[in-house]
């Protein structure tokens, strides 16, 4: 099997790892040799749940997205078994194939600008989906992560329409030849996951790790609640907006240039 | 001397047996091999009593540790299992799920008990996976 889109670190990656080598040294001074400071690491181990103490999110700066670019979504295709790269709903239209990410064309009518960015599962702090969900399926995860327990979704679609983004598909056929760490199937739906296997092993999403590769750096990923990483240091000096800030649902994801 | 009724019971009762003879080797499911044997090293994993009675047990709790909390340890993960106990079928082929071939579908097929994991979950190991086994 091919390997994702491409294996480099992106900044914001490396600075997370300095940022952790440093603080991890200046803490073993002074400690006693042997002892760990587990608070210290990004790097939870297999056998840790995912904590409040982070809230992981995304920065998209729309002024340096690629208009026509889709490397991100290519990237999510890729890792995620989605679109193009899985074949097997021979009866469904492009339409109702699912969508976990999508490029999307703003144009200011009276200044004729365009813009390009783009858009997947915002994961709200406050989530619609989850308000809605009969079952218990949609959920948030203790570090902001919003997913779909496909375990006991029953498909009836009511998160899809409560989304305010269009984030979610549902899967109308028998699929095959899933990704092993992204298990989909007919009957339930389903949305970005913010690449949930790779954030639990300390990664970054398959979408931002492309972008870099292009050479746009148009996104970011990190901890919203960890002052000194990128992503905030990012926000604090150059802001980032909400979309459909007025919905108050503390999104996850951020947008610059908007 | 014996009696032509216990001769004819005798001869009818062996008539009846025969096909349950027969059939002695369907009378128990034909399971494939694991990769490995268990053992704390490879971390595969509990006695074999233990999972045939308890692994629909096991994997449960597990699925709601890992989607809900994110704990990805191997023990009982449903991909670490079929990495390990995956098996060819007569083409040389990696088992589907379905073909009696497939570790799960060997046992599952026989006692007709469905289950749903491979609708949503790879059924063979894939080098794709970054947190399952990669399997040449
Ligand atoms: S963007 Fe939509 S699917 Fe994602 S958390 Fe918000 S309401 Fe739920
Ligand atoms: S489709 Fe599934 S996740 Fe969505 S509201 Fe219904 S049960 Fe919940």
């Amino acid at each position: 099997m091919t390997q994702p889109v491409n294996n480099k670190e992106t900044t914001t990656d490396i600075y997370r790892r300095q940022f952790l080598g440093k603080t991890a040294a200046a803490a073993g001074l002074a400690l006693a040799p042997g002892m760990i400071l587990t608070e210290v690491a990004h790097a939870r181990s297999a056998d840790q749940p995912a904590s409040d103490k982070n809230r992981w999110g995304l920065l998209i700066n729309t002024n340096k997205c690629g208009t026509g670019c889709t490397a991100c979504v290519s990237a999510c295709q890729t890792e995620n078994g989605w679109g193009e790269i899985n074949k097997s709903e021979p009866h469904s239209k492009a339409s109702q194939k699912a969508v976990w990410i999508r490029k999307v064309k703003l144009k200011d009518k009276l200044t004729g600008h365009v813009q390009s960015l783009p858009l997947m599962c915002q994961h709200c702090e406050h989530p619609p989906c989850v308000d809605v969900c009969p079952t218990g399926a949609s959920m948030k995860r203790k570090d902001g992560i919003v997913l779909v327990d496909k375990h006991i979704c029953i498909g009836c679609r009511y998160c899809m329409m409560a989304c305010p983004y269009k984030a979610r598909s549902f899967i109308h056929e028998a699929l095959e030849n899933q990704k092993v760490h992204a298990p989909r199937g007919k009957g339930t739906v389903e949305s970005c996951t913010m690449c949930v296997h790779r954030v639990d092993t300390d990664g970054t999403p398959a979408c931002v790790e492309a972008c870099n590769a292009e050479g746009h750096q148009a996104m970011y990923f990190g901890d919203l609640k960890d002052s000194n990483s990128a992503i905030s240091v990012e926000l604090r000096n150059n802001g980032g907006q909400q979309l459909r800030q007025d919905l108050a649902l503390n999104t996850g994801v951020r947008y610059q240039g908007l | 001397m014996l009696s032509h009724k216990t001769i004819i019971s005798t001869l009818l009762s062996v008539l009846l047996l025969l096909p349950v003879f027969a059939q002695a080797g369907d009378l128990m499911p034909v399971v494939p091999k694991a990769k490995a044997k268990a053992n704390p090293d490879t971390l595969c994993i509990r006695d074999v009593k233990d999972m045939r009675k308890n692994h629909m047990k096991y994997i449960l709790h597990k699925r709601d540790k890992t989607l809900r909390e994110g704990v990805r340890t191997k023990q009982d993960s449903l991909a670490e299992c079929i990495s390990c106990h995956i098996s060819k079928n007569d083409k040389g082929e990696y088992a589907s799920f379905g073909d009696s071939k497939h570790f799960c579908s060997s046992c599952h097929n026989f006692a007709a008990v469905n289950i749903d994991c491979f609708d949503c979950h790879n059924d063979k190991p894939t080098a794709a996976s970054k947190t399952g086994s990669t399997i040449k």
